[in-house]
């Protein structure tokens, strides 16, 4: 039923590559429409495929295994995992082979339908967003290197879904490298642009010296287990094998060890602290981009990463690795929404609550916990003792990447009309821009957890799920999540007022600026269509999609939690409202007189880039590079030198000999014949 | 004797009608300057061939043992015939200009029939038969350019060295016959016993290939021959003529002297080392990029002989016929680029002549780079793949605890090591051509049709062949 899934790969890939070698000589806006009209296709597949996997009744059949559903569920009430293909790629040993294929789980389904969704508004919105316009607003051309632009999106977009749908972990690696890459190639947008090659090579060695942890993780997990893959739904002896793993007494580090390896590298992808030092600086890309990349989709891959690990997380013994985790995420948001809560550039504000937010799933996912007493993580029970932080931190992640990428959208509108990132330059953008400021009211409204919108269900069951786990700790971070949401509403805010209210920069001398007006349709559409998700996507029944051993759930708000997060926010909002709302904003100015210190430390990232910097310049460099750069020189050079030298030499000698003389070749011949049959001899 | 067996021989016969239509049609037109359907007939002819080659025969046996056909022979063909389709592709401006078209067609195809002999031979006198069939006519193409000196030279050192070598291998087959009484190689297998006359006759004959691989030490004549002879031929010599002799190499050990394993894989862990590492160092000091690619093509013969070094045929034969396919594309793309500058610049074939090509010619200087990494075994080039299914061959079976077992490793460890200086100097006309500015690159020019046609052939081969794991897959179930 699904043998159409190779074309959800292969288009983007084809159009990347028609885009990628012909479209320099195409124009501009062709090769936008061919990139945006195969991401419309993929985005119809996507959901036809969705419709099917979680609707269909019927029998159907895939890799020859058959499927006998009922809306979608299988007898046992959970959706199926659907293999569509799986060839071997490169065969290393008869059990350890590389595969590339296509699987469908309720969590992979979701990913395609986030992708394709915020993509394909990405591909609409660029095209007026990637315009230059003259003093008026108006039109003129499409950027220089539009179609390039698109070519790496059709990339990016083809390497995103691979990762989502890989059938082993080392093809998540591959398409994870790839996104990488994608990622690097799109920060990198503007090179002539300083700053945008800084931040695109700051992303690309971050991320990539994370993801060397990722690949030691997978070297050390098939080495023990023999295989790369990990779905233990589908790969019934794969249960057997770590469990033998985890019962050998010398070899039960190996699976927390390559498992928490494995996860630094989605720390890299997903910025956690203190690794989320690229992130701020990756918004110097194109904003579609960002909120593509780097809010709604290959940010989260660390998390999707974490869940689909999580099963072997919680049954075989490495439920220490994510409450370390859980701590890490719980640190890291609350770091970037204090950070956040003092930028001045809109777009890195954004980019610091997106580092909140995707910690927030991590936070959710670290508190699952495992009680032998309740059988497998499949089993029944499971759901309702220590699975609920799996299904809300994909409910967060799905309502997160609507919502992120509507700011995204927004701030990007916004910076087209105004010109510029920083917050000086707007205020009062309300009267003239009336569109994105309720499409950006919403999705704060979303973000900060005030009902009925979207974040405050996914919000809310990540904190039920912080209180699920029993002990201090589930108490502790549950408070924790609680502030960092009220602190969410307060940047949100804050952000929003600066914006929208206040003392608009045109009116102070509106003869020599430019007065703001609405951006045009093609990009407010698609603000229109991901504020109306931002709306409704909280009442989705998630939880009958996507849950830990996928049996429906039925989502319950816990009154006591949400009170308290709806109270959080709404006090966060009522502090934003009254320091930043009225066209001056004598509290905020006050406070940062009175703590400089902590304003500009927070302005500056609490000098973590610093920090880094002190780290590599002063200490890798000088304690690593410098003797390595020796040794090139002097020990490696040197080799080289030598060997040059001695084959010079030797040339030298043997040049003689080979001067036309061909007795010599037939002496060394001979002599080598005889010297071999030597050799063999006196091996009797 | 039973002459419907020729019949049987499909590649062999489907290879002497390809001679006797393009004799005819040589004798029966006339020799004008204007023969432009000759290229293109005779390309179209070793294309068909090539799917001759896959037509399916099975296993079978004819002329009572004499010659022999398996699916792992077919395939081996199949990629020889298409290699020499390229030969003859890009060769069509040079052959043209020699004025003596047909007869380089003539002889490339014989040299084929030859070597197509020798791999299905089953006796040491039909495989003896072929390998001569091959080098004669490959003597005629080394001299070629017949009023070059270099040429001339390089065809003198080539017939004069092949003939010392067969010497030295009838000498060797010789050994054989007094210790077993026959030459049919199944006969011999079964009598199998490491004597001392037989470990003789081991080695003579197995430095008679080494001659044809150009294995260190029976390499001596490579760099004079390669640089002597015109570059087309050059390119054949390099993959086809040395695939040939490799994959009949590899056969006759594992079939003939499968008994004396431990003997060969000796014999062949010191040359290889050897190989690679004798070849890689004398590269790096190379300045003519054809004496520069007969010792790459040195260390190159080093690799593929490194699949005969694990105990597994299946494995070894699919590693090797999957490498010298891959080593085919690659190598053919740089000997047509070679070729078609040397015809555009007066014969300039030193590196230095290269120094900023990529201002010149930014499209060749591209594909060039392309079948650089992927000689040298940068990935996702297919030569990345071909290494490492090659390596995996080569400790196939080997338990790293005997000693024969910690060898292989070492020897795979060694061509690992090579590996990295073999890029180092590959990555050195890439240097030339990208890098190192200079006030009068080459000029710019316009290839041939017939060139773009082979380079885009070859540069689908270095994309896809590795990437697409199933032509390895396909090898490895067709052997």
């Amino acid at each position: 039923m699904f043998d159409y899934a190779f074309l959800i790969l292969l288009l983007p890939f084809l159009s990347a590559v028609v885009l990628g070698l012909f479209g320099m000589k195409m124009p501009r806006k062709v090769a936008g429409i061919i990139g945006t009209c195969m991401l419309g296709t993929l985005f119809v597949l996507s959901l036809y495929t969705a419709y099917h996997y979680f609707f269909y009744t019927g029998e159907y059949t895939a890799m020859g295994e058959t499927f006998n559903v009922t809306d979608g569920r299988l007898a046992n009430g959970t959706y199926p995992t659907v293999t569509v293909f799986n060839i071997t790629w490169l065969k290393f040993t008869e059990l350890l082979t590389f595969n590339i294929g296509f699987r469908l789980s309720p969590i992979s389904v979701m990913m395609l339908i986030v992708i394709t969704t915020v993509s394909l508004m990405v591909h609409i919105y660029s095209f007026g967003y990637m315009a230059e316009r003259d003093e008026n607003y108006k039109f003129e051309e499409y950027e220089h290197g539009f179609q390039r632009f698109y070519a790496y999106l059709s990339l990016f977009t083809m390497s995103m879904l691979g990762l989502v749908v890989a059938t082993n972990i080392f093809q998540m690696y591959l398409f994870w490298e790839l996104v990488g890459v994608c990622s690097y190639l799109l920060i990198g947008f503007y090179y002539p642009k300083h700053t945008a090659v800084h931040a695109s090579k700051k992303a690309f060695i971050v991320t990539r010296f994370a993801d060397l942890f990722f690949l030691i993780g997978i070297l050390f997990f098939s080495f023990y287990v023999g295989t790369f893959n990990y779905d233990l739904s589908v790969n019934p002896g794969l249960v057997e094998t770590l469990s033998g793993l985890a019962k050998n007494p010398h070899l039960t580090w190996v699976l927390p060890t390559a498992l928490f390896l494995m996860f630094i590298g989605g720390a890299g992808k997903s910025a956690m602290f203190p690794l989320h030092i690229w992130l701020p600086d990756a918004m110097e890309g194109p904003t579609p981009v960002s909120a593509l990349i780097h809010a709604a989709t290959m940010v989260v891959a660390g998390v999707f990463q974490v869940a689909s690990l999580l099963p072997i997380y919680v049954q075989f013994g490495a439920q220490e690795q994510l409450h370390w985790i859980a701590w890490i995420a719980a640190f890291t948001a609350f770091y970037a929404a204090a950070v956040a809560c003092a930028q001045r550039d809109i777009k890195r504000g954004l980019a610091f609550s997106t580092i909140s937010q995707i910690a927030y799933m991590l936070v959710a996912l670290g508190v699952c916990f495992y009680e032998k007493e309740h059988g497998s993580f499949y089993s029944a029970e499971y759901l309702h003792h220590g699975g609920l932080g799996y299904m809300a931190a994909m409910f967060h992640l799905f309502t997160h990447a609507m919502f992120k990428a509507l700011l995204f959208l927004c701030s990007g509108a916004i910076i087209v009309i105004i010109g510029s990132n920083f917050k000086e330059y707007m205020g009062g953008l309300h009267k003239y821009m009336p569109i994105t400021n309720i499409c950006f009211l919403i999705g704060c409204l979303a973000i900060a957890g005030i009902p009925p919108f979207a974040g405050f269900f996914s919000k809310d069951e990540i904190i039920s799920a912080c209180n699920a786990l029993p002990g201090v700790e589930g108490q502790a971070l549950k408070w924790i999540m609680t502030l960092v949401a009220g602190m969410t509403a307060f940047y949100m805010f804050r952000l929003y007022y600066v914006i929208f209210w206040g003392e608009s920069y045109y009116e102070q001398d509106p003869e020599n600026r430019r007065r703001p007006q609405e951006v045009p349709f093609v990009m407010w559409g698609p603000l229109v269509f991901l504020a109306i998700i931002s709306i409704t996507a909280g009442w989705i029944p998630f939880g009958h999609f996507v849950s830990a051993n996928g049996l429906s759930y039925d989502i319950h708000i816990d009154w006591s939690i949400a009170t308290t997060s709806i109270f959080a926010a709404l006090i966060g909002f009522a502090l934003a409202t009254w320091m930043y709302a009225g066209k001056k904003q004598p509290v905020a100015d006050a406070l940062q007189r009175t703590f400089p210190r902590l304003h500009k430390a927070a302005l500056n990232r609490f000098y973590i880039d610093n920090a880094w910097q002190f780290f590599t310049h002063k200490i890798v460099f000088r304690c690593f590079s410098i003797p390595i750069a020796w040794f090139d020189r002097h020990v490696i050079d040197g080799t080289f030198n030598f060997m040059a030298w001695g084959t010079q030499e030797a040339g030298e000698s043997i040049r003689s000999w080979q001067s036309g003389d061909v007795r010599q070749y037939a002496v060394w011949f001979i002599t080598g014949t005889v010297a071999l049959t030597l050799v063999l001899l006196c091996l009797i | 004797m039973n002459y419907s067996d020729f019949f049987k021989m499909i590649p062999e016969a489907s290879l002497i009608a390809i001679l006797i239509v393009l004799f005819v049609a040589d004798f029966a037109t006339a020799k004008t300057e204007e023969r432009k359907w000759f290229n293109p007939l005779a390309s179209v002819l070793l294309l068909l061939n090539t799917f001759v080659c896959l037509y399916p025969m099975g296993t079978q046996n004819l002329f009572g043992g004499m010659y022999e056909t398996t699916p792992a022979v077919d395939v081996m063909k199949a990629i020889l015939s298409m290699g020499t389709f390229i030969v003859v592709v890009q060769s069509r401006v040079w052959a043209a200009k020699s004025g003596k078209e047909a007869e380089f067609y003539m002889l490339i195809v014989s040299t084929l029939l030859g070597m197509f002999t020798m791999m299905s031979a089953g006796n040491f006198l039909m495989f003896f038969l072929g390998l001569e069939m091959a080098s004669v006519p490959l003597a005629c193409t080394v001299a070629f350019d017949m009023y070059r000196k270099n040429s001339a030279e390089g065809a003198a050192k080539f017939i004069l060295t092949a003939t010392f070598s067969s010497g030295v291998m009838l000498y060797g087959i010789s050994f054989l016959y007094g210790q077993f009484g026959t030459l049919y190689f199944a006969d011999i297998a079964t009598k199998m016993q490491a004597t001392p006359l037989v470990i003789m006759g081991l080695v003579f004959f197995f430095s008679g290939l080494g001659f044809k691989i150009s294995l260190v030490p029976f390499h001596f004549w490579t760099a004079d021959t390669y640089q002597g002879a015109p570059t087309t031929v050059t390119g054949y010599l390099s993959v086809i003529s040395k695939g040939a002799a490799a994959f009949t190499l590899l056969s006759i050990l594992f079939h003939v002297f499968g008994d004396m394993m431990e003997y060969w894989h000796v014999l062949l862990m010191i040359v290889v080392v050897l190989s690679i590492t004798i070849a890689n160092l004398f590269a790096v000091r190379q300045n003519e990029l054809k004496r520069f690619m007969a010792f790459s093509s040195i260390s190159q013969a080093g690799y593929i002989m490194l699949a005969a070094i694990g105990n597994n045929w299946a494995n070894s034969v699919a590693a090797l016929s999957y490498y010298v396919l891959i080593y085919v594309v690659a190598n053919m793309a740089v000997f047509t680029i070679i070729s078609v500058v040397e015809q555009n610049n007066g014969g300039k074939t030193n590196i230095d002549d290269y120094n900023g090509f990529y201002q010149t010619n930014p499209r060749l200087s591209f594909l060039m780079t392309l079948a650089m990494f992927s000689l040298g075994g940068i990935p996702p080039f297919a030569g990345m793949f071909s290494k490492f299914f090659i390596f995996m061959s080569g400790v196939n079976g080997a338990d790293i605890n005997t000693t024969m077992g910690a060898w292989a490793y070492g020897v795979v460890f060694i061509a690992l090591l090579n590996t990295v200086i073999s890029l180092y100097y590959y990555l050195k006309i890439v240097k030339a051509m990208y890098i190192v500015r200079t006030d009068n690159p080459l000029p710019t020019f316009k290839s041939d049709c017939n060139t773009k046609f082979a380079l885009a052939i070859c540069m689908a081969g270095i994309l896809l062949f590795g990437v697409c794991s199933f032509v390895y897959e396909w090898i490895a179930a067709a052997v």
